[in-house]
């Protein structure tokens, strides 16, 4: 199930929205969110889950991964959301505030009997985990491994600052924990992780650093709630030229070597083994760079 | 079927089109009004898709308006449809009371 999708950004879009679904694809994002959930008035789901399910059809969203976040089965809402965007198949289907393998038990058994019902097979459309709860946090390795479907998880950070009566503060310090901790379960699992939003669409500053950090502690990508963000997450999560050359020459040079026999080397006098390697081959397919 | 109360469903915001329905008395038929910011382009495929939907759902004895900013059709068809359910009361996975608080 696990393919290389490019998800530095992931978009949200209102699904009651249609002129902003409508342009959702024109602005470059990895990754689209049509959301049904906290983005729609307890009042308008069944306006949303209609519009969303009229304009996926026919929507051209170009390059981008769309996605659909339905609500909780908990609520009124998550079953005639599922019953509509399951047999739709968008690339993946997010799952907020999971909070145990159970609920994804629960969910899979849902989606599977609808995805029978139409004809539809079990392995096309994947599953986004949201952890945005304390309970989530502490059940999120089980979550992350247990199954082929999930192939990211997410933190959401406003729900879980709400969660732990936290106020949230621009250094994350209160979520700090529940970030690393989602980043090494999905790391365990080989699945992706994208960070939470960050709310201030004028502090662009704030956004870069915020981002900056994300992805030196490990996310694939960010969340984010304006076209405007878009392309700082870009510039943070695009290697730069100096960096894709190094690692082609590494790939290269890996190749070669292997040919003759040899697993390490060097270059410029600096030992290259199998984790520069692998990280030297990461970084380029995030630069969409094969080598011959 | 005609409907049971009355109903609506979209916003007046741009590219989006608002849909109000209210039951007439029995045997009245159709009364359907559209106004349109692109009325002079649009307007004759407005009216059939406005009629499809409601042929589909077989409605009577129903006072339809639309005003539309500019929607394109999967909108149209998504706010016409969610109205008509509305109005049939038959509208599921949502919070009906707070839409009959707001009935037109």
């Amino acid at each position: 199930m696990k393919k290389f999708k490019n998800r530095r950004t992931m978009l949200y879009i209102p699904g009651n929205n249609p002129a902003m679904i409508q342009q959702g694809g024109i602005y470059g994002a990895d990754s689209i969110l049509l959301d049904l959930e906290d983005a729609v008035a307890l009042n308008q789901k069944d306006a949303a889950r209609t519009l969303v399910r009229n304009m996926y059809k026919v929507t051209d969203f170009y390059d981008a991964e769309v996605c659909v976040r339905v609500n909780h089965l908990s609520t009124p809402f998550g079953l005639a959301d599922l019953e509509e965007i399951v047999p739709l198949q968008p690339s993946a289907i997010r799952y907020p505030k999971t909070e145990s393998p159970e609920e994804v038990i629960e969910l899979l058994n849902i989606i599977e009997r609808i995805e029978e019902r139409h004809g539809l097979p079990h392995n096309k459309m994947t599953l986004h985990a949201m952890i945005e709860t304390a309970m989530g946090v502490q059940n999120v390795f089980s979550i992350a491994s247990k199954f082929s479907r999930i192939d990211a998880i997410t933190i959401g950070g406003q729900d879980l600052t709400a969660d732990m009566n936290i106020i949230p503060t621009p250094d994350g310090i209160g979520i700090d924990f529940a970030r690393k901790r989602i980043i090494m379960a999905a790391k365990a699992s080989h699945i992706d992780v994208i960070d939470t939003v960050f709310p201030d669409v004028n502090d662009e500053e704030g956004l870069r650093r915020e981002t900056e950090y994300a992805k030196r502690i490990g996310f694939t990508g960010k969340a984010v709630i304006n076209p405007r963000q878009i392309d700082i997450v870009h510039e943070v999560y695009t290697p730069t030229e100096e960096e894709i050359r190094k690692a082609y020459r590494i790939v290269r040079e890996f190749r070669i070597n292997s040919a003759a026999g040899i697993g390490v080397f060097a270059i410029d006098g600096k030992m290259i083994d199998a984790p520069i390697v692998a990280r030297a081959e990461y970084l380029l397919r995030l630069a969409n760079i094969t080598v011959d | 079927m005609k409907p049971k109360i009355a109903a609506q469903a979209g916003t007046f915001e741009s590219s989006d089109v608002i849909v109000l329905i209210e039951p007439l008395p029995d045997k009245s038929g159709r009364k359907i009004e559209i106004s349109s910011s692109v009325m002079q382009q649009f307007g004759e495929s407005f009216t059939e898709i406005v009629i499809d939907l409601l042929d589909q759902f077989e409605m009577t004895d129903i006072h339809l308006i639309a005003k539309d900013k500019g929607a394109l059709e999967p909108t149209i068809k998504a706010r016409l449809e969610t109205a008509i359910k509305r109005s049939l009361d038959m509208q599921e996975g949502t919070l009906k009371q707070q839409i009959s608080d707001e009935k037109v």
